[in-house]
């Protein structure tokens, strides 16, 4: 399962992104996409801006779930009061599930990216990003819009990635 | 009185008490501060507080009793009007800069606001009449304590689209005293910011301006009273014009 994760801002300019692997079922916390995908997630991921758009005025809640999906590739959306969208691109892996016993995927988070345990991880970690994020944003140096550069903040972000991902 | 962001003063002026703290007990004290945070901040050639604490380790939180004192907040705000007074052309201009120093709280205010609330209430405003009210309640309660004490739409047929928040006594104006000759400026024009701002961050972009409503006259209650007026871009009435009807 991996991971790519970016927040991006209201002018659709990405601020943070962050890419990882799951850490749950014995994973190594690193990402497994080929070179050409690396390039490919900021498409994908842009791409779906679109949607958010259309989503984010039917409901009121932050957390929109999985929006749009390309080939294998999941997307998760989190929209902030501010209008700063925190997305998720998530990719189970197709070679790693015939290798595994099913009755252990079943269970895990990146087998089946649509069920209701994915979605609650993936609300858990986004929750927790917001929480650092505006945090961020509280400091009066910070004007909206602004590259998050700081490593903390990076750190916060892998922390929350270990601990639901 | 006036809360203002979490973030804000007394957080730093704690953290750079313990900074000049570490610098009085010496060099190596000082040495010692740095190596938090080398290994990953030393190339950004930040400092971090000797303690190691960021604003990444500040609770957002705070208890509701937590209160800024007035006095100080009227002594930065008179510094901050005549900031902004400085090279000014005139008093659309003086207020268009109070406007704009408000402006960024708001858009921060919104999501710190968002957060403090409880989960099942966190919800983005979705139409205008529902963001009005997250102004007219939870913002006024963060920021003066209380709630503002009218919301109105225009009854002017003309401009059918306005929306008027009354506050009988703007805190940000208990201790101006508007000269004659500048009788039109108000000094809310920096809440009016601050409104203008929310309304920016949740997609409803709007003009808010404030003016004084309050009668001249001997015994007038609220002789202060200040109308902020939210004039919201066409595109925000046709977006509401479609979602009611969806």
């Amino acid at each position: 399962m991996s991971y790519y994760f970016a927040i991006i801002g209201t002018q659709d300019n990405p601020l943070f992104e962050y890419e990882f692997g799951t850490s749950k079922q014995g994973g190594d916390g690193q990402s497994r996409f080929t070179d050409q995908a690396r390039h490919l997630n900021q498409f994908i991921l842009h791409s779906s801006l679109d949607i958010v758009e259309e989503v984010q005025w039917t409901t009121g809640q932050l957390y929109l779930k999985a929006i749009d999906r390309f080939f294998n590739n999941y997307i998760s959306c989190f929209m902030t009061g501010g209008s700063i969208k925190f997305l998720l691109l998530h990719q189970p892996p197709t070679s790693a599930i015939l290798s595994v016993p099913s009755t252990r995927n079943s269970t895990s988070i990146g087998a089946n990216p649509t069920s209701p345990q994915t979605e609650e991880a993936i609300k858990n970690f986004f929750t927790e990003v917001y929480e650092n994020y505006v945090k961020a944003i509280m400091s009066p140096f910070y004007k909206v819009n602004m590259e998050i550069k700081n490593p903390v903040f990076r750190s916060r972000v892998a922390a929350a990635g270990r601990k639901y991902l | 009185m006036a809360h203002l962001l979490a973030g804000g003063g007394g957080g730093r002026g704690k953290q750079q008490a313990t900074t000049t703290g570490g610098g009085s007990s010496g060099a190596k004290g000082d040495h010692g501060g740095h190596q938090i945070g080398v290994s990953s901040a030393s190339r950004e050639g930040l400092r971090y507080p000797s303690n190691g604490k960021t604003i990444y380790h500040r609770p957002l939180n705070r208890s509701k009793t937590a209160e800024l004192s007035q006095a100080s907040f009227a002594y930065l705000f008179s510094e901050m009007v005549s900031y902004a007074q400085r090279r000014v052309t005139g008093i659309q201009d003086l207020e268009k800069r109070l406007n704009l120093q408000g402006h960024p709280i708001g858009l921060k205010l919104l999501d710190l606001l968002l957060i403090r609330e409880p989960a099942r209430n966190q919800t983005r405003p979705l139409n205008i009449i529902s963001l009005l009210h997250f102004i007219k309640i939870n913002v006024w309660q963060h920021l003066f304590g209380r709630q503002a004490d009218r919301l109105e739409k225009s009854l002017n047929l003309e401009t059918p689209d306005d929306y008027m928040i009354y506050d009988n006594e703007p805190l940000v104006n208990a201790y101006i005293s508007v000269p004659r000759e500048m009788s039109h400026l108000n000094c809310a024009a920096y809440v009016a910011g601050i409104i203008e701002g929310v309304c920016d961050g949740g997609g409803f972009p709007a003009r808010v301006t404030a003016h004084t409503v309050g009668g001249k006259e001997e015994g007038e209650m609220w002789p202060g009273k200040t109308v902020f007026l939210v004039k919201f871009q066409a595109e925000v009435l046709e977006r509401e014009a479609l979602i009611g009807k969806g």
